[in-house]
């Protein structure tokens, strides 16, 4: 087996996740999306289309950063990503900030599009590295955005999954709950219940995620790291050992 | 017509101590220089909108003490992490904090631009944002049939501030692909815009130029400034100075290395 890095292995998984769409819209700070998207552009030989937040080259948007959201908002986003300062078991996230919310112990850089992107979008994939009870809490402080809401709310879209360092949950919205859907190679069902401040369902036998086939990573280190590098030079160097950009 | 300043810091003179100053988003212009020269000015108790998020532009804006009331949908300072200025000040409650969500920030400067008092948003309902937000409210859809949708008031800034490519000599800003610029200067009700360059010629001449212009009807004064949004990008011109994006970081996680910092890079002008 092909080594790999955990970065690739979990936009592996988050490739399988968005699954066969016409768009991924791929928001700030968020380059494993990014790189998964990328990766299966490539290898659809232009298809999804992709939208990267912050770039030239990977972006057909033409009318401002309002387009995003006005695409989204008519159901043209099939996928976006978001992540939480805090993720709680229903599947709402916090962006904002943890304590009373006018004297806030803790302050996160703010809600970004989530407010509004959770609910327009289909496939709302939710990522957030560190796996651990700080993150993953019974109930967030601050909600910057529902998992679901009362059925006459508007919602045509919502999370399906969760994807961290050590796991893979996949979300019902019905019961607004998550269950665990793969382990990462090298992590265990007891270190994932001993890390996670959320009750969540998980089946008797519980899948590792597969690793990256050597195409995919292939794609991911020769094709898609260069293209990266425009949004995300910092984790393009990092990850990938693409030079940074030279400044004049 | 637009008056082109003789310097940046003459260009925002006109900014007067609580000013409501709508900016952009990293990808659009942010006119770092300009930023500068205010810091240096010593403006205070702005009301800053940044459209829709802020990166290093806000974090030195709050860092300066320059800003009342910040709203915002984000500041960080991305890949390099948490904006340091700006989290101290919202924990320390020394600013304060409209937090929204990206598309509510452009929907209520749309309708500044339209002149109309509102706009309606889906999502938000079930959210804090909207708790947060005895401004914003919640109606029953007139066309529908139980159907909530939230209402957001127009945003209308007193001053648009940007960074773009260049302008011609009456007073057209060019902008290139974003359109933050235009929407800002159409919502506002003065713009001064800092610019690369001066461009000999019409700007609204060339089709293939002016319809990523902002006209000189909407603008009031232009500044020149070369690499006017460094050490932030400048698309299609000039990446972000990722080197220096890291020095600040690590200075400004406290006050005291945020005071050298200014001192370095603000106070000092630099030699042209």
């Amino acid at each position: 087996m092909t080594e790999f890095r955990p970065e690739e292995l979990l936009a592996d998984a988050i490739m399988r996740l968005i699954g066969d769409v016409r768009h991924v819209a791929v928001g700030n700070a968020s380059p494993i999306p990014a790189l998964a998207a990328l990766t299966l552009r490539e290898r659809g030989g232009g298809k999804p289309y992709v939208s990267l937040l912050g770039s030239r080259r990977h972006m057909f948007f033409t009318d401002g950063g309002r387009e995003l959201f006005d695409c989204a908002g008519q159901g043209r986003v099939d996928v976006f990503f978001l992540s939480g300062g805090e993720i709680d078991g229903e599947g709402n996230i916090n962006l904002v900030s943890i304590g009373d919310y006018d004297q806030p112990k803790v302050r996160f850089p703010g809600s970004f599009g989530s407010g509004y992107l959770y609910y327009v979008v289909p496939k709302v994939i939710l990522f957030r590295l560190e796996h651990s009870r700080r993150t993953l809490v019974p109930k967030v402080s601050f909600i910057s955005a529902p998992g679901g809401n009362e059925p006459n709310v508007h919602r045509t879209g919502g999370p399906v999954g969760l994807i961290t360092n050590r796991c893979l949950f996949s979300f019902d919205r019905a019961r607004k709950r998550f269950t665990l859907a793969s382990v990462h190679p090298g992590h265990t069902v007891e270190e994932i219940v001993e890390h996670t401040g959320f009750e969540f369902d998980r089946p008797d036998d519980v899948p590792v995620t597969p690793a990256p086939s050597a195409e995919t990573l292939k794609l991911m280190r020769e094709t898609v790291a260069p293209q990266l590098a425009e949004v995300y030079p910092q984790f393009a160097q990092r990850v990938f050992g693409v030079e940074l950009p030279k400044i004049a | 017509m637009p008056t082109i300043a003789a310097s940046v810091d003459d260009a925002v003179a006109a900014i007067p101590d609580g000013a409501m100053v709508i900016v952009p988003r990293e990808a659009s212009g942010v006119p770092m220089e300009a930023t500068r020269a205010l810091i240096r000015r010593g403006v205070q108790r702005l009301h800053l909108v940044a459209l829709p998020t802020s990166t290093l532009q806000a974090d030195m804006l709050i860092g300066a003490g320059c800003v009342e009331t910040l709203e915002t949908s984000a500041v960080s300072l991305g890949e390099f992490g948490p904006a340091p200025r700006f989290t101290a000040a919202v924990l320390g409650q020394a600013i304060r904090i409209k937090d929204a969500t990206c598309p509510a920030l452009y929907a209520q400067v749309q309708a500044a631009e339209k002149g109309v008092p509102f706009m309606p948003l889906r999502g938000l309902i079930g959210s804090d944002i909207l708790a947060h937000r005895p401004d914003w409210r919640v109606i029953d859809n007139p066309f529908g049939n139980n159907d909530p949708i939230v209402l957001l008031p127009a945003i209308k800034p007193d001053f648009a501030l940007f960074h773009a490519p260049m302008a011609d000599r009456a007073g057209n800003v060019f902008f290139g692909r974003d359109r933050e610029a235009l929407m800002m200067a159409h919502a506002a009700a003065r713009t001064i815009a800092t610019v690369e360059k001066l461009y000999d010629g019409d700007l609204m001449d060339d089709p293939a130029m002016s319809g990523a212009t902002v006209p000189s009807f909407y603008v009031e004064t232009i500044a020149v400034a070369p690499r006017g949004a460094w050490p932030l990008q400048l698309p299609d011109h000039y990446p972000a100075d990722g080197t220096h994006l890291a020095e600040y970081a690590k200075l400004a996680a406290t006050a005291e290395g945020f005071a050298r910092y200014c001192e370095q890079h603000v106070y000092v002008k630099k030699a042209a």
